[in-house]
């Protein structure tokens, strides 16, 4: 479980980006965090990480305030805790076994990592995380010969590999074609009810969040200004949230995403017949 | 409410005159050209004052006669340079695996996202870089070789000290280059400092660095062709030799075989190159 307690993040140019944020997610729930540009989505996940440093407020992940701790106990932290970015920062020249196998980094002493002698059961997990998203075959060929969608799908086992009790995930589906972003949603899904693990989606994508979202979390200009679950998400709020104008043209893009993916999907039907 | 295009305070006309540089641009670019041409005719007078017109006026024919003194070749000389063509190679190679070694932890302390103090260690990182490229390889082996002795010994540690400043410089610069998503992806994974580098940031500069290290490997052939000419061993020792006795046809057959040195080693790092890529 984890719980924000009236998060603030003000940078040293004077902007603030986060004003009294407080939730509390749940085990096995993934809550959508939706917002405009600029809003604070980004800042407020790597804060859960302190890959930014909050100015003020708690970050309660289990009994330990994630807000508070050194060094040596941020890195034993941030084991517990996965994260998926948004172009999939692999370590591009690495091997998708090497990047799947970097998520036990926190757990392995160095002269392992070094010589890429991991514990065999850290191994055995990765192939099994590496058959789970659908990617066995290609264990030793480097990151970059893989396509966009395969390499999300490799930054999904190395969170994974990570044993997290935690999911940040930061605009996953950002750089796929609209048929992959949902494919890469419904894996993260899976995967999350597999674990019974929370998680936390950064994802500007309204249409794709009301689908596969349990909860949402409305973000505008650092502040929360809506929580409550997809269904909730009328017009009004999203028109607060997005502003009016914004919100439509979102809208209306989705249509004819989804209009031109069943239309490709009924050709091959045609093309297959 | 409807949402409108034009905000409410735009101009109704516009200029139709644009200019690519201000007239203070103008001015200072007109300037620099001025002292340029301005600095050309000094240059000339200077070269001038010194140079004695009569003795350039026959140099077609001093190269000529310099040329049929030359012409052919000593071949009967090619086998006594084969040693010290093998000690000129040595001295590359291992100059450049000496400065090399000791370039990359200098690299990692003076790239800004790697250092462990950007106060204290980067500078003094810095001056290393500065001073090792400051200071031409000949002369390092000129001071080396009144330190240690003339000798093989010398021009290996002369390539050395002036390899460190090269290739620190082209290795931190490549360091700073590194993406550093991939960096923060490989934090959050709870890694240590140690860890980061080996799995972020080695991996995007291996590329980059051996095309630094070959490039350097290249240069320091050419470079170790001459520190003989101050005692520091190799092949210039003898072009020394031969120019002090007015032996043209072995200096022709020395310029010859240092000429198919470089050529091979240019190949050699081409070929090399190809292959990691």
């Amino acid at each position: 479980m984890l719980e924000l307690q009236q998060l603030y993040k003000t940078y040293a140019t004077g902007d603030t980006a986060l004003r009294d944020v407080s939730f509390v997610v749940p085990r096995g729930q993934v809550m959508g965090l939706i917002g405009p540009s600029g809003a604070g989505k980004s800042t407020l996940i790597r804060c859960i990480n302190r890959l930014v440093d909050p100015s003020a407020g708690r970050i309660l992940l289990g009994d330990t305030d994630l807000a508070q701790v050194g060094r040596s106990e941020l890195r034993r932290q941030r084991r517990r805790i996965g994260m998926i970015f948004q172009e999939y920062a692999l370590v591009e020249r690495l091997t998708v076994m090497e990047n799947v196998l970097s998520g036990r980094l926190g757990y392995v002493p160095f002269w392992r990592s070094f010589t890429r002698r991991f514990p065999g059961r850290d191994i055995e997990n990765a192939y099994r995380l590496l058959d789970r998203v659908g990617l066995l075959e290609h264990a030793d060929k480097r990151a970059d010969a893989l396509s966009g969608g395969q390499r999300q799908r490799v930054g999904i086992a190395r969170a994974l590999a990570q044993e997290p009790a935690l999911l940040l995930v930061d605009e996953p589906t950002a750089s796929l074609d609209p048929k992959t972003s949902r494919q890469i949603m419904r894996l993260i899904i899976e995967v999350c009810d597999e674990r019974d693990l929370p998680a936390i989606v950064n994802i500007h994508d309204v249409p794709l969040a009301q689908q596969f979202m349990h909860r949402i979390v409305g973000l505008r200009a650092g502040e929360v200004v809506f929580d409550g679950t997809p269904a909730a998400l009328d017009e009004a709020v999203l028109g607060d949230i997005y502003g009016a104008e914004d919100w439509t043209a979102m809208r209306r893009e989705h249509e004819e995403d989804q209009a031109a993916e069943a239309d490709a999907t009924r050709r091959v039907a045609e093309v297959a017949r | 409410m409807k949402p409108t295009l034009v905000p409410p305070d735009a101009p109704t006309t516009y200029a139709d005159v644009w200019t690519f540089r201000t007239p203070r641009a103008r001015l200072a670019l007109w300037f620099g050209w001025l002292a340029l041409v301005a600095l050309f005719v000094y240059c000339w007078q200077v070269m001038n004052a010194d140079t004695m017109w009569v003795f350039v006026a026959d140099a077609p024919g001093q190269a000529a006669d310099l040329g049929s003194r030359m012409w052919p070749p000593s071949m009967a000389y090619l086998p006594e340079l084969m040693a010290p063509l093998w000690d000129t190679l040595n001295i590359a190679t291992l100059g450049t695996l000496g400065g090399v070694i000791m370039a990359v932890p200098v690299a990692f302390l003076a790239a800004r996202n790697t250092t462990p103090s950007r106060v204290w260690i980067r500078p003094v990182a810095l001056l290393v870089i500065v001073t090792s490229r400051s200071i031409n390889s000949l002369i390092w082996a000129l001071l080396l070789v009144a330190i240690l002795g003339p000798g093989l010994l010398a021009g290996v540690v002369a390539i050395a000290l002036r390899s460190i400043g090269f290739v620190g410089k082209l290795l931190y610069e490549a360091i700073e280059e590194t993406d550093a998503r991939q960096v923060e992806a490989i934090s959050a994974t709870g890694a240590s400092a140690a860890q980061r580098l080996d799995y972020a940031i080695v991996p995007q500069v291996m590329p980059a660095f051996w095309a630094i290290a070959l490039f350097r490997w290249d240069i320091n052939i050419r470079e170790s062709t001459i520190l003989g000419l101050v005692g520091a061993g190799g092949i210039g020792l003898k072009l020394q030799a031969s120019i002090n006795v007015l032996a043209w046809p072995q200096v022709a057959t020395i310029l010859l075989v240092i000429l198919a040195t470089v050529l091979v080693s240019e190949w050699v790092s081409a070929r090399v190159r190809q292959a990691i890529m």
